[in-house]
């Protein structure tokens, strides 16, 4: 955590605090917030850091708890910790960049040094790392476009059985282009309308982050959450309000870009531990 | 009716018509996509496994399981049989439907019977049942080339390592979860 922190301070990041009960969560098709009251406690600070961003502050962070309903494995906990930074004129690919450099920077000052073993495979942070388009994965590994998976509904279970065990082994790798329909906050590639500028990186197969160039279109965000909302609705999950505010402010935020790191699966790789479980004091279970 | 969600270790469904243990579980869910839950199922009655992967919107089907006091009677051509002592109803298991268990089966042993569908599957036995021995070498005193065990018959046929001072005729206790020897009774 110190080393996290003195990264982000040693380049001018404001270290900030947002509101962990809020009153509407970003609404997205399988992310469930637990319900406080009348209000949610939030799945990512990532609205209130916008909001912050529209403000006029250009670089941030934070580390905070936050909470996903149904969310249990060896790899998931309901409550976890994430690391979220945000940079006003920056795009996705200074956000690759700046992976590197922090995984880079925090395996040294922890000690973990830059070759490390994560369940037995090596693993080496030295920059450049792996880049691979979620179509070129798709080809490579599972020998169909992403677009024939998405069409059979198979997109997700073709990239946990396939894709994903294939990706970040030996050096990491940076997962990115996804189809628009699944980057419902990231900005539509100029260069390609299908996709969105939106990435994951993966650590020996294990997905560490999740980072985009951000929609900064009110409409076009009003849209993709109504879409978000009248999915939920057809599976039966349930509903929660429109983020207003956000909308309201998304219409001042720069050009920025931002990412969300589970701290949890970083200090898993940093001490080559199997299950999340063994990196938290106490388990829902233990309670 | 259960949902993806209710997944776990040991939950057991009804899948086309026949009843499943979930063996193994996983929850694996990729950045902002849907939850998957990967299960390995056991099918109870002929205990043939596969792997599943179930979505967050798939709902199952409780398998309908009873347990039932009943009393062992006796062993006939492989079968096993055994009565409820209320209704008179008689049901048989098959040698492979009663596993180790039988290593302890006495007669009138009252175990509990799984049924599924009124069809039944499985025993289970006490924890703990006293069986006396029939055969056993007598006590040498020095012999310690078998170290302070030596192995026994009881009365079900099943062998089992005791201390050196068990001797036939005695009554012991044994666990039938290891198949180990606890301790001796006196009557």
């Amino acid at each position: 955590m110190e080393a996290v922190r003195r990264f982000f301070i040693e380049r001018d990041y404001l270290e900030v605090e947002t509101p962990n009960r809020i009153p509407a969560p970003v609404p997205e098709t399988h992310i469930d917030s637990f319900a406080s009251g009348d209000w949610f406690l939030h799945p990512s600070p990532e609205v209130c850091m916008k909001r912050l961003l529209a403000a006029g502050y250009e670089r941030l962070f934070q580390i905070c708890k936050c909470y996903r309903e149904g969310e249990r494995g060896a790899r998931h906990l309901p409550e976890f910790t994430l690391l979220e930074w945000y940079r006003a004129g920056a795009d996705y690919t200074d956000l690759m960049r700046d992976c590197e450099a922090l995984l880079s920077c925090v395996a040294g000052w922890t000690g973990a040094g830059g070759r490390l073993a994560f369940q037995g495979v090596p693993l080496d942070l030295e920059p450049p790392w792996e880049r691979i388009t979620v179509d070129e994965a798709f080809r490579r590994y599972a020998a169909m476009p992403v677009k024939e998976a998405l069409d059979a509904d198979r997109f997700e279970e073709i990239l946990v059985d396939r894709v994903e065990p294939r990706l970040g082994f030996g050096k990491p790798a940076f997962l990115y282009d996804y189809p628009l329909p699944l980057a419902s906050l990231a900005k539509k590639k100029k260069a390609d309308p299908r996709v969105a500028e939106r990435f994951e990186l993966y650590l020996c197969g294990m997905e560490l982050a999740n980072g985009f160039s951000e929609l900064t279109d009110p409409e076009e965000q009003r849209c993709r959450f109504e879409e978000a909302m009248e999915q939920r609705r057809r599976i039966g999950k349930p509903a929660s309000p429109m983020p207003e505010p956000f909308l309201a402010d998304l219409a001042g935020m720069p050009e920025a870009a931002g990412i969300a790191l589970g701290l949890d699966r970083l200090v898993m790789v940093l001490t080559d531990s199997a299950t999340i479980d063994r990196v938290v004091a106490f388990t829902p279970e233990m309670l | 009716m259960y949902n993806a969600s209710d997944l776990r270790k040991g939950l057991r469904l009804k899948i086309e018509g026949d009843p499943y243990v979930v063996t193994e579980f996983n929850f694996v869910k990729p950045g902002k996509g849907q939850a998957l839950y990967r299960c390995k199922l056991k099918n109870m009655i002929n205990g043939s496994q596969f792997e599943r992967t179930f979505r967050s919107v798939d709902s199952f089907d409780e398998a309908d399981l009873q347990e039932k006091k009943m009393q062992y009677l006796y062993m006939e051509e492989e079968k096993y049989c055994f009565m409820d002592n209320n209704t008179y109803e008689q049901v048989f298991l098959t040698a492979d439907q009663v596993g180790d268990a039988s290593n302890f089966l006495l007669e009138n042993l009252e175990v509990e019977i799984l049924f599924f569908e009124d069809r039944p599957l499985g025993i289970s036995i006490p924890n703990f049942v006293d069986l006396v021995i029939t055969e056993a070498e007598p006590w040498a005193k020095g012999d310690s080339v078998t170290g302070n065990n030596k192995p026994v018959v009881v009365e079900t046929g099943y062998r089992i390592m005791v201390p050196a001072f068990v001797e036939e005729g005695d009554k012991i206790r044994v666990d039938t979860r290891t198949g180990e020897y606890l301790t001796r009774v006196k009557d």
